[in-house]
């Protein structure tokens, strides 16, 4: 199946190594991917707090750009998803908003109709490998590995342009493929919060307690790692977790996965292909255990 | 049906006074609510359960609580929607808030912070010969935010109040942009500049639980943008968060996509410049860690980002 990608700013700024991994494991899943190289950012909520409309006519941009090549795009982050698919609700179910947003788009020669469609990696994984897609590509179960799943706000509300009405697995998409990939599965509280990246440079102490909160949190529940579909969560809970451990004066040191790379590691590639040499909270321990079972 | 009703039991008065989980059994019917289950087993199997409710049509607000770990109101919540495979549904009192007794909480500290936003109409001006006229556009665009029941459940599942109790939380910002966008008020300003302040609008992590768990679709983090916007617009002094959505729009002008460097510098800037320097350390491991893109830490703008500008450019000219 062929795909629109977005890869969004931090995964070729602040979070390289989910684009490598992301870059690694996608021809083996049978996916055929072409970057949109000229589409913009989403304005990631932030823009819109300045000015919503003009986040949503960016957005009708990029949705126009794939409607002309014919190709339902893929997101690899969850804010990414989240911005677009709010923004494509309010145009498809407005039209007299979508006619106005199309006159702005029409300075560049552009219209959008309303079709394209949307859609998360893990979305993808669920919808078109599903269980049988994924089971058979594994080839090192991680069956010692207890990991827990962290989705990032955006991939969890509003559920209403989420589609999660339509696709009710889409709630507990991570805890699914996880399984699938033969490791036990964390269950904890936090794995549906904000990891306080929005709060990080509007008040940092908010942001690292919810840092801090989460990670121990899993922690305490057993996990070995947490796993994310967001390299906005990544890049606080694990560029931020150090600084959250001493605010705290606890001992976290819990590495954060992306989840290609647990998918890519499954799979029976190298972690250096992957990236997880690549993060701030070193994931040397985890692969040390997982020794026997990777080797 | 059976269902099994696993409820987070508190009596500040038992020695010792410790939340528990209890769990009753009861039958329910397709039709049932959790209230209607509630007082079901309150009636026939533990008196002593206590619990909050009056008009039992989702219009009083009294009954909100946690039902399967999110803020909802029990009379407007079906049991059979909640049970689990095992036809367990789990019931707590909210979030966010002193229990006084099982699934009661006390809502002093709720009004308290709805009173701090001035919650009244405060005209400027001459008072008109006849009535306060407002188009019926602005009041259409207002029953959104008007339909609060002041149900608590926002509040309860705020994840910025989780983490800091002074912050004034989804229900009271929401009640505050009531009166920001109301033609007849004259005090748009200064509300907008008390809400500048620490623990105000820019306090908000949106994380869009305020938005999900809503039984009335009154959205509050959008409300609270939409103050964010308003200020902005109103020029009330800048703060590192006006400051990073400046930029931020300005970056994506300037390249189509996000530069962080430059992000950040440019938001803390000289006004911050400790916080800038703070951030080095992680900087400097995130380097050696290869962390960086292979076009290395500066982004180029996206191709064609000329005709793009002129996007910015025609909404600049909208009326
Ligand atoms: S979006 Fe903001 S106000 Fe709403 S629940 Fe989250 S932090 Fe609280
Ligand atoms: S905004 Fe919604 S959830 Fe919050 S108090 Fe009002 S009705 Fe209840
Ligand atoms: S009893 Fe009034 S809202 Fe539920």
């Amino acid at each position: 199946m062929k795909f629109a990608f977005f890869p969004g700013c931090v995964s070729k700024g602040g979070c390289p190594e989910l684009y490598q991994s992301v870059m690694e494991v996608y021809p083996r899943l049978g996916l055929e991917l072409e970057e949109m190289t000229t589409a913009s950012c989403t304005g990631a909520g932030v823009l819109q707090e300045k000015d919503r409309k003009l986040g949503d006519v960016l957005n009708a941009r990029t949705f126009a750009l794939a409607e002309q090549a014919g190709l339902p795009i893929m997101t690899i982050c969850s804010t990414c998803q989240g911005v677009m698919s709010q923004a494509n609700h309010r145009l498809t179910t407005d039209p007299p908003y979508l006619a106005a947003v199309n006159e702005i788009l029409n300075e560049e020669g552009l219209t959008y109709r309303g079709t394209t469609q949307i859609r998360h990696f893990v979305w993808i994984l669920l919808e078109e490998l599903g269980e049988q897609g994924i089971r058979q590509r594994v080839r090192r179960p991680l069956t010692e590995l207890r990991a827990a799943p962290f989705y990032g706000c955006y991939l969890q509300r509003p559920s209403e342009a989420l589609g999660f009405q339509d696709q009710p697995d889409r709630a507990k998409s991570l805890e699914l493929i996880m399984s699938w990939l033969g490791l036990e599965v964390v269950d904890f509280p936090g794995k549906t919060r904000c990891c306080g990246f929005p709060l990080l440079t509007i008040n940092e102490k908010n942001s690292l307690r919810m840092v801090a909160s989460h990670t121990l949190d899993a922690k305490r529940n057993g996990a070995d790692i947490l796993v994310t579909p967001c390299p906005l969560c990544h890049l606080n809970l694990d560029g931020m977790q150090s600084r959250a451990a001493g605010q705290q004066q606890a001992d976290i040191d819990l590495p954060i996965w992306h989840l290609p790379q647990l998918l890519g590691l499954a799979m029976g590639m190298e972690p250096k292909r992957l990236g997880l040499t690549r993060h701030l909270v070193s994931t040397q321990g985890v692969l040390d255990k997982l020794g026997s079972a990777v080797a | 049906m059976i269902t099994i009703f696993r409820i987070r039991r508190f009596n500040p008065e038992a020695a010792p006074s410790m939340p528990y989980f209890q769990e009753y059994k009861l039958d329910t019917d397709r039709a049932d609510t959790v209230l209607d289950a509630l007082i079901d087993i309150r009636e026939t199997l533990d008196e002593s359960l206590t619990l909050r409710c009056s008009c039992r049509g989702a219009i009083c607000g009294s009954c909100s609580m946690r039902i399967n770990g999110h803020a909802a109101l029990a009379c407007k919540t079906k049991v059979q929607a909640m049970a689990s495979e095992r036809g367990v549904v789990q019931v707590e009192p909210m979030n966010n808030m002193p229990v006084i007794k099982d699934l009661v909480t006390d809502m002093a500290g709720f009004w308290e912070k709805v009173r701090q936003v001035q919650p009244w109409l405060q005209p400027a001006g001459q008072e008109p010969e006849g009535e306060y006229l407002a188009s019926s556009e602005s009041m259409n665009h207002l029953t959104g935010v008007m339909g609060c029941i002041m149900c608590g459940a926002c509040v309860s599942d705020c994840a910025a109040l989780e983490v800091d109790e002074r912050f004034v939380g989804p229900a009271a910002l929401a009640k505050a942009y009531r009166f920001v966008a109301d033609p007849r008020d004259g005090a748009a300003r200064s509300r907008l500049l008390a809400l500048n302040e620490p623990g105000g609008m820019w306090d908000c992590t949106r994380c869009m639980e305020c938005i999900e768990v809503c039984p009335k679709g009154v959205g509050a983090m959008e409300r609270i943008m939409s103050l964010r916007s308003r200020g902005i617009e109103a020029g009330v002094p800048s703060t590192s968060g006006s400051r990073h959505a400046e930029v931020f729009a300005d970056l994506i002008y300037r390249k189509g996509r996000l530069d962080e460097p430059m992000l950040a510098t440019r938001t803390f800037g000289l006004q911050n410049l400790s916080r800038l320097l703070s951030l080095l350390p992680m900087v400097l491991r995130a380097f050696v860690r290869g962390k960086v893109p292979k076009s290395g830490p500066l982004h180029r703008a996206i191709p064609g980002v000329e005709k793009f500008r002129r996007l910015f450019q025609r909404m600049e000219e909208r009326p």
